[in-house]
């Protein structure tokens, strides 16, 4: 699952700028015409200073989604309906959480070791997705979920498994093809009460109702607002506009919502016949930055049962320890 | 700090009892091995990516979760990616091939033309000088 679309930036634009000045123009004109031919960058690879640090934060943020997104599906486990439901979604998170393992290895490489990633996280310092600040409160909740977060994000990630970082494309590539079982299944899951009893028809409506919001966040806020930089879209780490993805996703998705005779609760929502791109009504963007501030009615507990695993699990990992190992990163 | 999770078992965690701040030390994630995977008997066992792992025993483990866990797999190797002895990407030059080197290519001998060659010449003389009388 779940690369959102957004990358969180603090700003310190400032200190950015004399970074920048430190790369040497000769090799920047070199690394800028590699990728403008579609050569991937690897590891060893001489690179901007602000393409590690873009790169490592958006490749970070990815994995700290992968698995705190594991965390309101995992609550669903005990109480799956059903033993293939139950199966399936063990396996689902399972993946996501060998999917936060890949990516936190694709952004050691670029020199930032995995403890750092955590305590950064920890810390709520380094971000996730903001869509993991809401709560599963029903059965339905996992199927909304499990079909349209997960699309979301592969709408996010096969634009990125394009990128110029060469391990973070083979990370993706891996995931995307887990994705597909995991889109398949929540799919199947929706379908299942969407045809179901008047009550689970309710159930479901409910939770669309709920999670719209949330999805039409995903993707980050709109491109007139957005100040994403035209050197990440050159230096292809960032491969579409956050429009652009949304688009891609509305067009491929809510059809697939109002074919089961479900609505979604935006009367405004609506493909334009003449220039082919959906029309909405602009979610809240200020609950957005709230909830990304800490403010998300779930933001506290997620971070909390991360911290609780890490101080439960410290004495099997300090009892397996070898001080005398010596460390370095991946080599791709 | 009372807790209002949805999750009946994150509420029996007593989540937030203590304010420590949570710091985990550098090296606790142990060390990092490099992972091969060999999807069929005579294949190449081909790096698929890495794990973090105390001990190498443990890194097959893992990694037999992390890549084995799907499509077929019949063997892992496992090696600490600080025993991984590697060119400096930087001197790829030295890898660029000069074109003129068909000595070492199979297309740089010709052999059907040197035997075609040997054929055609063979057949003319033996034809005429074979007449006696």
């Amino acid at each position: 699952m779940y690369g959102g679309g957004y990358i969180f930036d603090e700003p310190n634009r400032k200190q950015l700028r004399e970074e920048q000045l430190h790369d040497d123009p000769e090799k920047l004109a070199a690394f800028e015409e590699r990728i403008a031919k579609g050569e991937k960058i690897e590891p060893g690879d001489w690179m901007p200073v602000e393409y590690r640090r873009q790169l490592t934060r958006l490749i970070e943020q990815h994995a700290h989604s992968e698995v705190i997104g594991a965390l309101p599906e995992g609550t669903w486990i005990t109480r799956a309906p059903g033993f293939k439901r139950k199966l399936a979604l063990i396996a689902k998170v399972q993946d996501e959480v060998g999917h936060g393992q890949l990516l936190y290895n694709a952004a050691e490489t670029l020199g930032k070791s995995r403890e750092a990633m955590i305590n950064d996280l920890l810390s709520g310092k380094s971000k996730y997705s903001n869509v993991f600040n809401y709560p599963a409160m029903t059965w339905a909740d996992v199927t909304v979920i499990g079909f349209l977060i997960d699309a979301a994000a592969i709408v996010n990630q096969v634009a990125n498994a394009k990128g110029s970082y060469g391990p973070y494309c083979r990370a993706l590539e891996r995931i995307c093809y887990e994705e597909s079982f995991h889109l398949k299944q929540g799919h199947d899951a929706l379908i299942e009460l969407a045809t179901g009893t008047p009550v689970q028809k309710a159930m479901l409506q409910d939770a669309l109702n709920r999670w719209w919001q949330p999805i039409m966040h995903f993707f980050g806020p709109p491109d007139k607002v957005s100040q994403h930089s035209e050197k990440l879209m050159q230096w292809k780490v960032k491969m579409a506009s956050n429009d652009e993805m949304r688009n891609q996703f509305l067009d491929a998705y809510v059809p697939k919502i109002w074919e089961l005779g479900l609505t979604l609760p935006d009367a405004h929502l609506h493909k334009n016949p003449e220039t082919g791109r959906w029309e909405y009504t602009d979610p809240d963007w200020d609950l957005f930055f709230k909830v990304i501030n800490g403010g998300g009615p779930c933001n506290q507990e997620r971070l909390q049962v991360r911290k609780w695993a890490e101080t439960e699990g410290r004495w099997v990992r300090k009892a397996l320890m070898k001080p005398e190992e010596r460390k370095v990163m991946p080599v791709a | 700090m009372s807790n209002q999770s949805y999750d009946p078992r994150v509420n029996r965690l007593k989540l937030g009892s203590t304010d420590d701040p949570i710091k985990v030390e550098e090296g606790e994630n142990w060390n990092i091995y490099e992972v091969f995977h060999q999807e069929k008997r005579g294949a190449h066992h081909e790096h698929v990516g890495c794990v973090h792992a105390p001990d190498p025993q443990l890194a097959l483990v893992f990694a037999k979760e992390q890549f084995g866990r799907r499509k077929k797999c019949v063997n892992l190797w496992v090696v600490r990616s600080a025993d991984i002895l590697a060119f400096d990407l930087e001197d790829e030059d030295m890898f660029a091939n000069n074109m003129e080197k068909t000595y070492r290519d199979a297309s740089g001998f010709k052999v059907m033309e040197k035997i075609n060659k040997f054929k055609g010449a063979g057949k003319q003389p033996p034809a005429k000088d074979g007449k006696e009388k």
